[in-house]
């Protein structure tokens, strides 16, 4: 574990330098422990794949303070922390009106359409951490045969709820935003609402799967979702 | 209490003075981009220094008074006109029933808060009302001010309204170069690139906004050419994307990011960022992280001491 002093209000946290579920591991017990003490002068933990910035008020909190608080937690174990294992199902139609570059990951595999859905469906994905836009995830787990490039050109505009590729990454727009991912599909959930108690579906750490469902269902899912009071 | 814009200026939102303890879902603080200024601004109205304020960016708003109010406006120097008459900046005002108030250019800087006695009533989305413009929430209706949108004023009780002493603001308004500490990925890079980031002048380029500031100048790169695996991003971090223009990643940045940061604005300084404008020249300058401390600690002080 090496410890960084990141600026004059943050110290980093860096575990190694791979991205493994083991490490991992290590990244979120240290995050838990943080956000369970609700300490005042912590103001933001910001888990990353292999590390956790911790943001703090430099005038309550010195960074050799902190550095102590770490290599405290750090020498009591990894595994204290209970949490639950439930999979999250997030339900995904792979229409071809809302997976536009199906077709493309398809080609690129190798694949059937129908393999590429069933293949992207198998894997139970880490939540490695979220970033990038408020409710981005990113995840962990994507079946090799599935690595595409993403697009030369983004997408000025891609809808809230799509879910598409890059490189060896998976992943869901949480939001309307403009984005270079090949879309391969769209979930009905609503992945971010700044009005809910919990105000984003996954969370750093969570387990998840997608699971396919049919246009008819999607419509249906999608209605329900709207007509939710805020 | 209620006020109308006629006419919403460049780019004007609702900020406080930001929303923490959300970064871990990808929620980054937002917030003031001046935080001093907006302090200052509350303070002179007799706010609390956190209560719901209007950020304007290079040209402000011409605002419609329904009531008599009590308002300040920080920041950039600015003309502001209540029908003919110029009122001052830095110091609390009075406005009549019906008053119209026109902001007009920044010229000295980017940003002007204008505060109103009572504070702007905003819900609070995750404890803060900043518009975070990009996800579109926080603030008024998640979005920047367009003209026609009525806001709503706080009833205020007894009037706590302060006065600047004369000459106080100066020492706030220090130039020179912006402080840095060196970033979290200092290693990667080698003397000659710090030698080109502490010696060479940057300028503001048009692509900047509160996400961050593009710079350009001196080409720095690190010697590594491993990839960074993308991690937490701090306030105010230089981070040097391919292409070696560095940026100075701002209030609504993105929380992770996978580009080496080479340094990091002090927080002392980190007003001074919001204050910059297109084409501004900036130099960096490089302190320890104690002496940023002693910095922020006595930027803190003068302000408490800048009232009378």
């Amino acid at each position: 574990m090496k410890i960084i002093p990141a600026s004059d209000s943050s110290l980093l946290v860096v575990f190694g330098n791979l991205i493994s579920p083991v490490l991992h591991e290590r990244v979120m017990a240290m995050f838990h422990a943080f956000q369970a003490w609700h300490d005042p002068r912590i103001r933001n933990l910001h888990p990353g794949y292999a590390s956790l910035l911790i943001d703090f008020d430099p005038l309550r909190l010195t960074h050799d303070e902190l550095t102590s608080m770490v290599r405290q937690r750090a020498s009591t174990g990894d595994a204290a922390v209970d949490r639950s294992v439930d999979v999250i199902s997030i339900p995904v139609c792979y229409d071809a009106e809302f997976g536009p570059d199906l077709l493309d990951v398809a080609q690129h595999a190798g694949l059937p359409l129908e393999e590429v859905i069933r293949l992207h469906c198998s894997p139970t994905y880490l939540v490695y951490f979220l970033g990038f836009s408020p409710g981005f995830v990113y995840l962990g787990g994507l079946p090799e045969v599935l690595h595409t490039p993403r697009l030369a050109t983004p997408r000025p505009s891609i809808a809230g709820g799509s879910v598409g590729i890059a490189g060896s990454q998976t992943g869901i727009y949480p939001v309307d935003s403009p984005g270079g991912w090949r879309l391969i599909g769209r979930t009905p959930l609503r992945m971010f609402d700044p009005e809910a108690t919990q105000p984003t579906r996954l969370q750093p750490g969570d387990r998840m799967k997608f699971s396919p469902i049919d246009r008819a269902t999607f419509e249906e899912m999608n209605r329900r979702a709207k007509a939710r009071p805020a | 209490m209620t006020i109308r814009l006629a006419k919403p200026g460049f780019f004007t939102t609702v900020q406080d003075l930001g929303r923490y303890g959300y970064a871990h879902l990808g929620i980054s603080p937002g917030g003031a981009a001046d935080p001093l200024s907006f302090r200052i601004a509350n303070l002179l109205v007799g706010n609390e220094e956190n209560a719901p304020a209007l950020e304007m960016t290079l040209l402000g708003a011409t605002l419609e008074f329904e009531e008599s109010a009590i308002v300040a406006i920080t920041g950039s120097s600015c003309e502001c006109k209540a029908g003919a008459d110029r009122v001052p900046l830095n110091a609390a005002f009075d406005l009549p029933t019906g008053a119209v108030l026109q902001c007009g250019s920044m010229t000295m800087g980017a940003r002007c808060y204008l505060a109103v006695h009572g504070g702007f009533d905003i819900p609070l989305v995750m404890g803060s009302a900043s518009t975070f413009v990009a996800a579109h929430f926080g603030g008024f209706q998640g979005r920047r001010l367009q003209s026609g949108d009525v806001l709503q004023v706080r009833k205020h009780g007894s009037c706590g309204v302060r006065r600047i002493r004369s000459g106080a603001l100066d020492s706030s308004r220090v130039a020179g170069p912006l402080r840095v500490t060196k970033g979290a990925q200092q290693d990667w890079f080698g003397p000659e690139a710090f030698e080109k980031l502490f010696s060479g002048a940057y300028v503001v380029s048009e692509q900047s906004d509160r996400t961050g500031l593009r710079l350009k100048g001196e080409t720095v790169r690190p010697c590594e050419q491993s990839e960074l695996l993308t991690d937490g991003i701090p306030l105010g971090a230089i981070q040097v994307p391919q292409d070696g223009q560095p940026i100075i990643l701002f209030v609504d940045q993105q929380t992770t990011g996978g580009y080496p940061k080479i340094a990091n604005v002090i927080a002392a300084d980190m007003h001074r960022v919001g204050q910059l404008r297109p084409r501004d020249e900036v130099r960096f300058a490089e302190v320890t992280i104690q002496d940023a401390i002693q910095a922020l600690r006595e930027r803190e002080e003068r302000l408490m001491e800048t009232f009378e």
